[in-house]
């Protein structure tokens, strides 16, 4: 994992010491409300409906175990004893006062970690695959090149105030698990024929209320140049993205707008005149960086067997667990989706516990999923039945990854200042609906999201079933979306009929996976069943 | 006219008054022009010679147009005056600066401590941006390369 060194730790602190002074400022009156706004933003401050929130960066979803620790500690002491774990790979708190935040970033430059760009019109923390230098089909670890990204977009003096948020991600495997062409840049990390490793940029990718799949605009940036190009991406979107309207803001219309050779074209001529000012870190950098990313200490003699006789213990091994690179190690995911829970929450304890889970058995790392799940990166297969008997007792052993118990929530009414309806009790619903175990393993993989408002930071557009909250004259009304999915096959879900009460969205969703039952063909997935029979045979059950 | 509150040159104060970018072409004795959010500062490219001043209009420091057209200005080679006018805001002034702006008319005088204590905050930087002679973190750790 990546150290700090004296220098990150000076901006960390810096950055603490300049929130203060901003904090007392706003306190003392200097600043109002509006001038204040934009520069907590940038701090991963939002004031919400009840309370403020802070949004706390998890840079690449990585973390060790005393980081993880004091985001418990700090649930305790600032918040109501829990956390909540978002898309974006962070954890947020919900109930926070303005006059604490000072202090909290204090703790956190501690160990490590801030807040810094994890809101407002600026670069965000870069997200990755949150099975990063564990996973079989990896071509590469990404997390050296997230980081070197990490460390380049924060406080770049250029852009700090663009159009809108701009989000980017960093892959490095066949398989998509970080939702990549859903970015603003979504970056492939690859290797070119003669075995150079490059970058491969798509561009222009987005939810909200235009959501856009990023086309591709570079299918080899060399990594030498690798900030260079990222640089002149950003400059174009800076100079020319829309700032009448801040629901055309993000970069996808631009792309859309200009068109995706228009676009390409005026990056590639930045990026000429870029290269020849030095700005780009040297390779030593990187590999600095990438020093810090070797393999743990893996034993190659550990056990590949696992022990499958409790029965409970097998269901969450099918159903939460994926195969490792390394012979006699397992890459396990803690569910933060008990049945009725809140999507993403977890206590003040269960953070602890996990913790201590990761110190004692996966060599001290954890991983923040955007589904809003925990991964332990590296269990050694002998001890997974330890890790899952504690995680069960402390109710975390829920056996429902990738299932209709996984689902991906957004804040909603009850917490968001934008949100026209609420998202949690409609997720809880679902998941008591599906409680059964026995039910969530018929149905399989579907992978269903809710966001409370069209901005759709719940992923509804990329869910197999999508729900959006609306407000209908008043009430709180859900459309139902199908079809949607990210990763290598990414689509966007399209609405499939009128909306309908809290209760009717759960009983329609019973409806269509009965119609996928009935449908479904040897191991097709809900999604495959949808792409192949259409949308006709749901509609009918449903609204028939 | 606004005052420039902080100036980091040590040439004369230039008070020309200001073209827009696109009479600059044919105000051929100008010698400072006005950018605004909009305009193209590489139109300006062929006439860097001869200006002494540019000033750059943040009408909102939320509109971040102008930090790139203070870069632009600077990596093909301006050297004269780039004075950011209109909304700057003390929590701005250090990034500014980074852009190569090197004076600051504020549309409401700031505190005098408080922007002081802004502009030299930062002792290091991450990015290197070519123009403010700041070594960045990366080449401090490798100091050979």
């Amino acid at each position: 994992m990546y150290k700090y060194d004296e220098y990150d730790q000076q901006m960390v602190d810096t950055r603490v010491a300049e929130f203060r002074d901003q904090v007392r400022r706003r306190i003392a009156g200097d600043l109002t409300e509006d001038q204040f706004k934009p520069l907590r933003l940038q701090n991963g401050l939002y004031l919400q409906l009840h309370a403020y929130m802070l949004r706390v960066a998890v840079p690449y979803g990585t973390l060790n175990s005393t980081q993880m620790t004091l985001l418990g500690d700090i649930a305790d002491k600032y918040d109501r004893g829990y956390g909540h774990f978002t898309t974006r790979q962070n954890i947020q708190y919900n109930w926070i006062k303005l006059e604490d935040t000072p202090d909290i970033l204090a703790e956190l430059a501690t160990v490590e970690m801030h807040a810094i760009q994890t809101s407002g019109n600026c670069i965000r923390n870069i997200s990755s695959d949150q099975f990063a230098g564990a996973a079989e089909d990896e071509i590469l670890d990404p997390r050296p090149y997230a980081e070197l990204l990490r460390q380049w977009s924060s406080f770049h003096p250029e852009f700090l105030v663009l159009p809108r948020k701009f989000k980017i991600a960093v892959i490095a495997s066949e398989t998509d698990r970080a939702a990549m062409r859903l970015h603003d840049i979504g970056i492939k990390m690859v290797k070119n024929d003669a075995g150079e490793i490059g970058a491969q940029f798509y561009a222009g990718g987005g939810m909200g209320r235009t959501p856009m799949i990023a086309p591709l605009i570079r299918e080899f940036v060399p990594i030498h140049q690798l900030i260079t190009y990222a640089e002149a991406c950003l400059r174009v979107y800076n100079r020319y993205g829309r700032r009448d309207n801040k629901y055309k803001a993000r970069i996808k219309i631009l792309v859309h707008e200009l068109g995706r050779d228009e676009y390409v074209r005026q990056v590639e001529e930045e990026f000429a005149h870029l290269l020849t000012q030095p700005i780009e870190p040297p390779l030593a950098e990187l590999e600095r960086i990438k020093a810090h990313f070797v393999d743990p200490a893996f034993d190659a003699a550990a056990s590949d067997e696992l022990d499958l006789t409790d029965p409970d213990f097998r269901l969450w091994v099918e159903r939460n667990t994926t195969p490792h690179k390394q012979p006699g190690y397992i890459i396990a995911t803690v569910s933060l989706k008990p049945v009725g829970g809140i999507p993403g929450d977890a206590t003040a304890d269960q953070i602890r516990l996990m913790a201590k889970l990761a110190k004692d058995h996966s060599f001290d790392e954890l991983r923040v999923t955007h589904a809003q799940n925990i991964v332990f990166p590296h269990v050694r297969k002998s001890d997974l039945y330890t890790v899952w008997k504690a995680l069960d007792e402390a109710g975390l052993g829920t056996a429902n990854l990738d299932t209709v118990g996984d689902i991906i929530a957004c804040p909603g009414l009850d917490y968001c200042s934008l949100a026209n309806a609420r998202s949690i009790p409609v997720a809880q619903k679902i998941s008591e609906r599906f409680g059964s175990a026995r039910k969530q393993a018929e149905i399989g993989e579907l992978k269903l999201k809710i966001s409370g408002c069209i901005n759709a930071c719940g992923h509804h557009h990329a869910g197999h079933i999508g729900i959006l909250g609306v407000d209908k004259k008043g009430l709180e009304n859900y459309q139902l979306l199908f079809g949607g999915s990210e990763g290598a096959d990414t689509s966007l879900a399209r609405i499939i009929g009128p909306g309908f009460t809290e209760d009717g969205v759960v009983d329609a969703i019973e409806k269509a996976t009965q119609v996928y039952l009935a449908n479904k063909q040897g191991e097709e997935r809900f999604l495959d069943t949808y792409r192949r029979i259409g949308m006709e045979p749901f509609k009918e059950a449903i609204y028939g | 006219m606004v005052d420039v509150q902080f100036r980091f040159r040590s040439d004369d104060a230039v008070n020309d008054p200001a073209v827009t970018v696109d009479s600059i072409g044919e105000q051929s004795n100008a010698t400072a022009v006005r950018i605004e959010p909009g305009d193209d500062a590489r139109e300006l490219l062929p006439y860097l010679d001869r200006l002494a001043l540019v000033e750059v209009n943040f009408p909102s420091w939320t509109d971040g147009r102008g930090y790139s057209s203070a870069r632009i200005l600077r990596e093909a080679g301006y050297t004269g005056e780039l004075r950011a006018v209109g909304d700057v805001v003390i929590d701005m002034l250090r990034h500014l600066q980074r852009c190569g702006f090197d004076a600051f008319a504020p549309e409401k005088a700031l505190n005098e401590a408080d922007a002081k204590a802004a502009f030299e905050r930062w002792e290091n930087v991450y990015q290197a941006t070519a123009i403010d002679g700041r070594q960045a973190i990366w080449a401090k750790r490798h100091p050979a390369a």
